[in-house]
């Protein structure tokens, strides 16, 4: 087995993607995560020389459609899932983003 | 009493006048009031709304048009897949309360038919797991023993089938997703062909894999739900432009000289004996209708579930992006001083239960500088082998057979704390999603302590006929589901 990930290393993949992780959940990361990259490390033996890789499991004809508007939902419909909206202005609110 | 019957008899009692849509949507609506407290497969049981629907089915009975497939036939939805209206959560914290402005193309087109929507079903928080555990709304319980997992992600829609709390659901199947709690439940279920269904309005996981399918207890409706979901999408631009058969056209029960695949080497071993024994009786069956055995090598199966963990990880840590505490759903609380960054990742950390966290946390690192070529990169390579063996193997069968599973249900809480034990329950599964091909799981029996088994067939892409076909004639010889779980 590979041995645990550095907290170092747990705290910038979770800063990239944009968690909050407590100290006992980096700690359980820095385990689990090498357990499953360790087992995943038996990839590493197949002849993949020349393989092209696989994005898709269909080879997708382009889908184009033509260029012209068509009716969207209303400002009212999509403001109204929002944790904050500010409904008179029609925008959504987060922090200060600009001091 | 209703609650027995199938999609195509109520649709056709429903039609002919002979009951009311109203009375068939009572009959499900109470046995879910009576065994849904225990079994916990609905997070949100949508009464009012379908007694309406019924109702107005029933006002417009006698209208030139009130003859459409699925008339008046009760039908429940996984809770990632979008209602208008109707609360969507995909068992998510982070997503409670979020009512969509929209309907997923499949819910469309199910009202189009005449389908009643029941209710949401419980499922794995964003359909990232095998037992249902992972949920919000917590776990659902297998009706056959409810100490076990119902098998998941879609468990709950499994269960409401088993449960006859519904005669059919939509599942989404991204690694097994729907064939794996159908095989733990005792019912059947499809994962069609990758873009043979519209993905408009499923709640996305792993984009390169998901696909919506259904659950039900005969072949004939489950090829009834697969035409009214079947055809190509604008709104889905990896919906395919592929002709859709006749399903029930196929539904001759002549399988004679049909050739089918078993990939005898994966099977040698990890397999459950009474798993193997119910196994070997469903090919017993098959073959005594005329098909032909035939042995098959994948030789790429040992790597199917890495590569899938590190390909369906990668690509939810992408989707999952989106939950931001912005436009919709959850935000953690904040204080004045708190920055944007703060906001997205408290909101996040308390938003995700801790299986989402942890895929994300792994799919981040696969993506990363440094990673990517070794993990990221080699198992799409991987996956291209992978797809070149069920190539080549379907190129001399016409389906594919193995178990769905290799145990039957397992005790909730019995994987929860390893992580790799539970992606290995998959190890049947996912490889169909990575190749993009069609596979049904269908019961096969039970283990000698009465917990439900199943196998699954697997097809060329766009030929969910031929494991229509093959199911109907095995099921026309055992029909196992018309056991009933005991339920009190």
């Amino acid at each position: 087995m590979l041995k645990p990930l550095t907290i170092d290393e747990v705290e910038r993949i979770a800063e990239l993607a944009r968690l909050d992780l407590t100290d006992e959940e980096k700690a359980l990361f820095s385990i689990q995560l090498a357990e499953i990259l360790s087992y995943a490390q038996k990839i590493q033996k197949v002849n993949t020389s020349e393989v092209p890789p696989t994005a898709h499991a269909l080879e997708s004809q382009l889908a184009l459609r033509s260029d012209t508007t068509k009716p969207s939902l209303k400002r009212v419909q999509v403001l109204a899932n929002a944790p904050e909206p500010a409904s008179d202005t029609g925008l959504f609110k987060v922090p200060k983003v600009i001091s | 009493m209703f609650s027995s019957w199938t999609a195509e008899q109520i649709r056709e009692a429903v039609v002919s006048g002979k009951v009311s849509a109203t009375e068939v949507c009572r009959d499900f609506l109470d046995r879910i009031t009576n065994y849904d407290d225990s079994l916990n497969a609905f997070n949100t049981v949508t009464a009012e709304r379908a007694l309406a629907q019924a109702a107005q089915i029933d006002d417009n009975r006698n209208a030139k048009s009130a003859k459409t497939s699925l008339l008046g036939v009760p039908i429940a939805i996984k809770d990632n897949i979008c209602t208008k209206g109707v609360e969507t959560t995909a068992s998510s914290h982070i997503l409670k309360g979020f009512i969509p402005p929209y309907n997923a193309t499949v819910i469309s087109k199910l009202e189009k038919e005449g389908a009643v929507l029941i209710g949401k079903t419980n499922c794995d928080e964003f359909a990232m797991g095998s037992s249902n555990e992972y949920s919000a709304f917590g776990p659902t319980r297998n009706p056959w023993d409810q100490e076990r997992i119902p098998g998941g992600s879609s468990g709950g829609s499994a269960v409401a089938v088993a449960a006859h709390m519904s005669p059919v659901a939509l599942g989404s199947d991204t690694g097994g997703s729907i064939r794996f709690p159908a095989s733990m439940c005792g019912v059947i279920g499809l994962k069609p062909t990758y873009g043979r269904v519209s993905r408009y309005g499923l709640i996305a996981f792993a984009s390169s894999l998901d696909q919506i399918g259904p659950f039900a207890r005969t072949v004939r409706d489950t090829a009834l739900i697969l035409r009214a979901l079947s055809g190509p999408d604008p709104n889905d631009s990896t919906s395919a432009n592929e002709p859709v058969p006749d399903f029930f056209a196929a539904l001759t029960g002549d399988i004679r000289n049909a050739r089918i695949g078993i990939p005898r080497s994966i099977l040698a071993q990890g397999v459950d004996e009474d798993v193997t024994a119910r196994f070997n009786d469903a090919l017993e069956v098959i073959e005594n209708r005329g098909a032909k055995l035939i042995d098959i090598d994948l030789p790429n199966a040992p790597y199917v579930v890495p590569v899938y963990y590190l390909i369906a990880t990668a690509e939810a840590s992408s989707n999952l992006a989106r939950y931001d505490g912005v436009g919709y759903g959850y935000r953690a609380p904040l204080n004045s001083e708190d920055t944007l960054t703060a906001m997205y990742d408290r909101t996040r950390n308390l938003g995700f239960g801790s299986e989402v966290k942890r895929r994300i946390m792994l799919g981040t690192y696969v993506l990363s500088a440094g990673y990517y070529d070794a993990y990221y990169l080699k198992a799409q390579q991987v996956r291209t082998l992978i797809q070149r063996d069920y190539e080549t193997a379907l190129e001399h069968v016409d389906a594919i057979a193995m178990p769905t599973s290799p145990t039957p249900a397992f005790k909730i809480g019995e994987k929860t704390n390893d992580p790799m034990k539970m992606y290995l329950v998959d190890i049947f599964t996912v490889s169909v999603n990575l190749a993009g091909l069609p596979a049904l799981s269908l019961p096969c029996g039970f283990t000698r302590d009465r917990l439900p088994v199943g196998f699954q067939l697997i097809g060329n892409r766009f030929d969910e006929a031929t494991l229509l076909k093959l199911s109907d004639a095995y099921e026309q010889d055992t029909n196992w589901g018309n056991t009933t779980p005991p339920l009190t």
